[in-house]
Formats: C-alpha cells, sequence, structure tokens
C-alpha cells in the first residue's frame, strides 16, 4: 500500500471536509468507549491481568529467539512447516512458492493486518491468483478497493447506506427489492457468496493472534467464524504472523485473551477462538493437507532492545484509537499507513521510518487516553516523544517550529531578560485585547486565530505585581 | 495530615509561564487559597517554564537546563506547587527521567518531585481543605484537564471545593474526561485537527447547560475560551482557583 504519512496534514484535512466519514467516525466514539469501560467495571481484576499480560509478553521479548524456536520445533513436530522470512517481499516470495506449488488460483483469507502490511492482495492478484477477504469488513473494503481504517473494525469509515449501495452494485444475482436495511441482511447476504468461494479455494491464509510454544498451536480470534472455514476448507493453510506473536504457553495465551476482547469490543470473548496445530492428522474429521508458518521480522527485530521495544507487546485491540481524540477527528486513513492510532503513529515511524512518517508521533496532544485503556500497558505518548527527540536530532522537524522554539528558550534559559521582557511586553498585549478582552486576528498566532479568538492577557505579569507586594511588604517592616 | 504543631509549610509557588504572562489574577487566587489554609507562599524570581514546549518537541538537551534552573530555584521550599496539572505533572512526573544516568542530579531531582504539586490537590490531599467560604451564582462545569486527571489522579477533588461554594451549582458535561484539542504547541501546529476537538468540547460544554466553565488548567482554557467567544457563546470562562478564592473581579478568560 501506498504510504501516504508524508501528507498527514493534507490527509487530515480532506478527512475533516469528508461528510460521510465524519458520520461514520461517529460510531467509533458511541460503539467502543461505553462497551469496553462497562466490560472493565464488571471485572474486578482487569488491571491486575493486564499487569500479568504485560509481564508474560515483557518475557517473551526478553527471550523471543528461545520460544521462536521452541514453537518452531514444535509445529515441526506436528508435521507443518515453519519458513522465516525478514522482509516483507520475502514473506511474499514464500507465499507464491507454496500457491505455485499447490497450483492455487483462489485463496480465501482471514482477517489479517500482516497481510496488509506485506500488501499481499496486490501481490497475488499481479501474479494470477485471487484473493477473496472472508471477513466481512475487508469483504467490503476489498469491493471498494480501500484498504481498513481500524485494525479491527476495517470498515469503520463507512456508513451502512453506503455498503448497501456497493452490494447492489456488485452482487447482481439478487433480486433488485431484497431488503438490505439491517447489518445482519448485509452479512448474510456476505456469507452467500463466501460460501461458493470457500469450498472452491485451494489456500486459506490467516493472522495469528498468538503462537504457543509449548504446542506450536497458532490461534485467531474472530466474531464471524470465517476464519475457522479459512482454515479448514482448503487443502493448503498458511498462517502469517509477526515474530512478537509468539507465548510460551496456552495459559499464557489464555490469560492475555481476557483483556484482548474486553479493550477491543467490550466482549467477555470474541465469539470465536480458533486453534490450529498442524494438518491434518489421519483421525480428524477435517483440515488442511498442509499446514505453513510464515513467521515475519520486517523490521520488527531491530525495535528489541531499544526504547521502543515496549511497543512489541501490543495485541492489536485497538483500544488506544478507540479512545484517541485525533483518530476520531480524522479517522484511520489519514494516517497513512496499515496501522493507524496512537499505536501506529509508534510502529508506523519503527516500520517504514519517521523520515516518511514524522507526522505522525507530532500530531498527538498526548492526552494519555491511549496509555490509560492500552490492556498491556504500552507508554504510547512517551514512545511518541522518543520519536520527536530523535526527529529533532536529526533536524526533521519542520523550521518554523525549531526557530520559534530557540527564540522561547533563549528567554526560558535566561530569567531576568525573560522578566525585563515580559514585564515591558504583556501590558502593551494587554492593551491591544480591547474592551472585549481577545484578539481576533493577531501576527505570527495564524494557527491559533484561524479557529479561535485567543483570551488577551491581563496586563502587568504575575512576577512584577508579587514583587510590587514584595517590597510593600518589605516597606511595612521598615 | 495535620499542620497543628509544625511551623507554617513553605510553598513554592510554580506560577507557570501561561499565569505570569495571561492570567496573573489566578496566580494571586492560588496565593490566597494556601495562604488561608496556614502556608507561606513565595514566588522565586528565576523561574520561567517548566519545560515542556522543549521536551515535547523533543530537545532534552535544553529540557535539562530548565529543570536544573527549576529545581535549583525551589530547592528551599518544602513544597513546590503549580495552578496546573500540565506543568506539576511535567516537574513531579517527567523531571527525574531527564538526568537518567546522572545519580546525583538524579537524586535531586526525585527529592525536588517528590515536593511537587498541582494546586487544588494540595489544598485537598496535603493541607486538608474541605470547604471554602466563597460564594457565587450559578451552574458551573468542571472540564478535567488531561494530565493532571491521568498523570496525577485529580477528578473529584476541585469537584468537592467547587462544591462547598455556596450558590453554585455543579453539573457535569458529556465527556468532560475528554481532552480539549490544546495540546500546546499541537494547537498551532496541527490546528485544523484541534479545532475539530474543541469544537466537540464546546458542543458539550454548551450542552451541560452550565454558564460558566471552570477547569485546573490555562492552557485549556484559552482554548475552549476561544473557541467559545469565537461561537459567540456567554458561557464564562475561568480557572477553578479564581472562583475558590472569591476572587472574580478581573473579567473572565477571553472577556465576557
Ligand atoms: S497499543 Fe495497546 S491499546 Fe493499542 S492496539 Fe496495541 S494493545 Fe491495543
Amino acid at each position: 500500500m501506498q504510504i501516504t504519512s508524508p501528507t498527514f496534514k493534507a490527509n487530515a484535512h480532506e478527512a475533516l471536509h469528508d461528510a460521510q466519514l465524519q458520520r461514520a467516525l461517529g460510531n467509533v466514539r458511541s460503539g467502543f468507549i461505553g462497551k469496553r469501560a462497562k466490560a472493565v467495571d464488571a471485572l474486578p481484576e482487569f488491571e491486575e491481568l493486564r499487569d500479568n499480560a504485560k509481564t508474560i509478553k515483557d518475557h517473551v521479548l526478553e527471550h523471543l529467539d528461545i520460544y521462536l524456536e521452541a514453537y518452531e520445533k514444535k509445529v515441526e513436530d506436528a508435521g507443518g512447516k515453519v519458513h522465516w522470512a525478514e522482509s516483507a517481499a520475502e514473506a511474499r516470495g514464500i507465499i507464491l512458492d507454496i500457491c505455485r506449488m499447490n497450483n492455487a488460483r483462489t485463496v480465501t483469507k482471514g482477517k489479517s493486518m500482516l497481510t496488509e502490511e506485506i500488501e499481499l492482495n496486490d501481490f497475488l492478484e499481479a501474479s494470477g491468483i485471487q484473493p477473496i477477504e472472508t471477513d466481512l469488513g475487508e469483504y467490503i473494503i476489498q469491493l471498494r478497493g480501500e484498504h481498513p481504517s481500524h485494525i479491527i473494525a476495517p470498515a469503520v469509515h463507512l456508513n451502512k447506506d453506503q455498503v448497501e449501495s456497493d452490494f447492489r452494485r456488485v452482487h447482481t444475482d439478487f433480486p433488485k427489492d431484497r431488503d438490505l436495511t439491517e447489518p445482519e441482511q448485509l452479512l448474510s447476504e456476505a456469507r452467500q457468496v463466501l460460501r461458493q468461494k470457500y469450498f472452491d479455494a485451494d489456500v486459506g491464509i490467516t493472522g495469528a493472534n498468538f503462537l504457543i510454544a509449548e504446542t506450536g498451536t497458532s490461534i485467531i480470534v474472530t466474531n464471524e467464524g470465517n476464519g475457522d472455514l479459512t482454515q479448514t476448507l482448503p487443502r493448503v493453510h498458511i498462517v502469517l504472523a509477526s515474530i512478537e506473536k509468539v507465548v510460551p504457553t496456552l495459559d499464557d495465551a489464555a490469560q492475555i485473551l481476557r483483556v484482548l476482547a474486553r479493550s477491543a469490543t467490550g466482549q467477555e470473548m470474541s465469539v470465536y477462538t480458533t486453534l490450529s496445530t498442524g494438518p491434518k492428522r489421519a483421525s480428524d474429521p477435517d483440515g488442511p493437507d498442509e499446514y505453513h508458518v510464515i513467521l515475519l521480522d520486517n523490521g520488527r527485530s531491530s525495535m528489541l532492545g531499544t526504547e521502543f521495544q515496549d511497543a512489541l507487546r501490543c495485541i492489536r485491540c485497538g483500544a488506544c484509537m478507540n479512545h484517541c481524540p485525533v483518530y476520531h477527528a480524522v479517522g484511520g486513513h489519514a494516517y497513512g499507513w496499515v496501522y493507524p492510532g496512537p499505536i501506529g503513529a509508534v510502529l508506523t515511524p519503527s516500520l517504514v521510518g519517521v523520515d516518511k512518517a514524522g507526522h505522525l508521533p507530532n500530531a498527538s496532544t498526548f492526552c494519555g487516553r491511549c496509555e490509560a485503556v492500552c490492556p498491556m500497558r504500552i507508554p504510547l505518548p512517551k514512545m511518541m516523544r522518543h520519536w520527536r527527540e530523535k526527529e529533532f536530532e536529526r533536524g526533521l522537524n519542520p523550521a518554523v517550529a525549531r526557530y520559534g522554539l530557540k527564540f522561547w528558550l533563549w528567554f526560558a534559559k535566561r530569567p531576568r531578560l525573560y522578566r525585563l521582557t515580559t514585564y515591558l511586553a504583556m501590558p502593551v498585549m494587554g492593551l491591544f485585547g480591547g474592551r472585549k478582552r481577545r484578539y481576533r486576528f493577531l501576527p505570527f498566532a495564524g494557527g491559533w486565530v484561524r479557529h479561535r479568538d485567543l483570551p488577551a492577557p491581563e496586563g502587568r505579569t504575575f512576577m512584577q505585581q508579587w514583587r510590587d507586594r514584595d517590597t510593600l511588604k518589605q516597606d511595612a517592616h521598615a | 495530615m495535620t499542620q497543628a504543631a509544625s511551623p507554617a509549610p513553605r510553598v513554592g509557588l510554580f506560577v507557570t509561564c501561561l499565569v505570569d504572562l495571561f492570567r496573573p489574577s489566578v496566580g494571586f487566587a492560588a496565593v490566597k487559597l494556601m495562604e488561608d489554609a496556614g502556608c507561606v507562599v513565595d514566588a522565586p524570581a528565576a523561574q520561567t517554564c517548566c519545560g515542556q514546549p522543549a521536551y515535547n518537541s523533543g530537545d532534552r538537551d535544553d529540557t535539562r537546563a530548565i529543570a536544573e534552573a527549576t529545581i535549583e530555584a525551589f530547592e528551599e521550599f518544602d513544597y513546590v506547587v503549580a495552578p496546573s496539572g500540565s506543568c506539576a505533572g511535567m516537574l513531579k512526573k517527567h523531571y527525574p527521567g531527564l538526568f537518567k544516568g546522572d545519580e546525583a542530579w538524579e537524586a535531586r531531582a526525585r527529592t525536588f518531585s517528590d515536593k511537587v504539586h498541582e494546586l487544588i490537590s494540595f489544598l485537598t490531599d496535603v493541607l486538608g481543605v474541605t470547604q471554602v467560604p466563597a460564594k457565587a451564582a450559578g451552574k458551573v462545569t468542571y472540564h478535567d484537564s488531561c494530565s493532571g486527571l491521568r498523570e496525577l489522579g485529580i477528578h473529584d477533588q476541585p469537584r468537592k471545593l467547587v462544591a462547598s461554594v455556596k450558590g453554585l451549582k455543579l453539573t457535569e458535561m458529556a465527556d468532560a474526561d475528554v481532552c480539549c484539542g490544546f495540546g500546546g504547541t499541537f494547537c498551532v501546529k496541527y490546528g485544523e485537527i484541534s479545532n475539530a476537538i474543541v469544537e466537540e468540547k464546546a458542543a458539550n460544554i454548551a450542552g451541560s447547560g452550565a454558564d460558566m466553565l471552570l477547569a485546573s488548567d490555562l492552557g485549556c482554557l484559552m482554548n475552549m475560551a476561544g473557541k467559545l467567544k469565537r461561537q459567540g457563546s456567554n458561557i464564562e470562562v475561568r480557572h477553578v482557583a479564581e472562583v475558590l478564592a472569591g476572587m472574580t473581579d478581573q473579567p473572565p478568560i477571553g472577556g465576557k
């Protein structure tokens, strides 16, 4: 997917003026926040579970190599094959080889942000293989030729009526006068379209929420059950997972699952939690003949041991974006790459470069709501600040901001001059505020007064008046 | 904590650059509230800014220089109090981290940070103030500024004191705990996004039916007042300290 993060400001401008998008974004606020709060309130040990979840992942990240190797061995013991991919291109190449070996013409896909990261759909199509998204949200955006705008609700930027008209445009085999006003009707129509495709597909590709080192199992959670069909019906199942998805035991995964769905959608558990271990055994009623796991790095190992390591604890629940005022205002596409919102503001510079994604960690008020809800206790604002430090060191931030800051600092570091200048300046500025006590226009403050008035200063500074009070007191004592 | 037998606590007021320059009356209200509660207050002349503009722009060296000067200026006091959750949060939660690897300074910064408090929570949690003698009239709504709320855990304290002001009725707005879109330099760097956020906030303020908006951070207050005034609203905007101290002679922030 083409990275548009460098034009974040223009993207945001467009998003703010897109009436359809703004209407849809209202659903993020009303849909997720209250449900999460309710689920959390109903579980007294939630905070403790967060601590446990964090501890588990921290431990894994300290011993990632050991757990990945243990996992690989277990997968192979179960008859599966593990492929290591350092880059997106390598992962695509491995997938294509497996598809070619099996003469695959169509591939069904469960929801996977990682396949977005490696731009798999475009690549498969260019190679003559048809990818079919089976998650309803993913299916909708595939119909529209778009990308997900949210990591768990890929089509959250759309309204129901937009989806209805897409279905009427594309699903021409259905009666024209059918009723599609309810979301369930849309879902059931998509299911009917997809049913045959599950059977026709030669390969099924899913992501993974967890990889279990002790058993070689991969786990996905879904609400539609599409993941199950994607991985059991085709002859070949490919799991594409990034390296930080591994956890030591099933019990560890179970602990993290308890915070995952609650943080994501406010459910106690997602509707389907699907475990798969290796290909079909002789005694199994169904399952794939081949089971492949691709372990993708794509820049993650370079985060280990740095101030960004904590971001690898992320379990992609989406809570940070659901609670982010900036995400609420501009939606996910404005961020310009795969992962939007606060976690995107930390990951995107790590994975595609801060020179391209420099806006993202800056476009935050540091309100801290993301960190407050992140089940894995990832200090997102702190990491965004680290990115700002890297940009500052490299002189990547805009010149105007740099010189403005330098000017301010020059005074801030010289208290006497600061006092003298402000003693003189503030009363004058105060006068300009006029009777209304505010400015509608002010040179050098365009960014402020374009959208709001600037309250005028009262006049003499506090420190000036305080000095007077001190002098008065001393005179009184004398 | 009781102050009965011990000498009056000496408080250094970190007035904050915005209060110093734009709204000195908040500083005097803070002084009055603390003096009424038995403190001896001074505002050392060597203070300027807490360093957040530099810190949040990624300029660590300059932030550290400012932090050193601030710590030195306030070392003699029993407490350091700021009428802002954001600046108090900076002094309390972020200063020690600036000195990682420099043991002597880190220890100094920790001693300093332990003494730092935001004004309203200092009154309630440290000095044990439960009510104020002030009087006012009308319906007020209270906005929780982000750093105060999430870094320092300030939520009930200002509401409790506001409720003790005779004649005032507190009416909660929707999403009182959601950011107003100020974010320091964010509000000019990403003015359009900031505007969308403060528009939402202004709608919630208006929706509360209050005729006065209170908060504890001047940056947020100036942002919200600026938006409300641009929209032609006649809701008065004030720092909560002004109302608690009964010092409302100055016109409200951004005028009537
Ligand atoms: S950063 Fe935290 S809140 Fe955001 S998606 Fe990852 S785990 Fe969820």
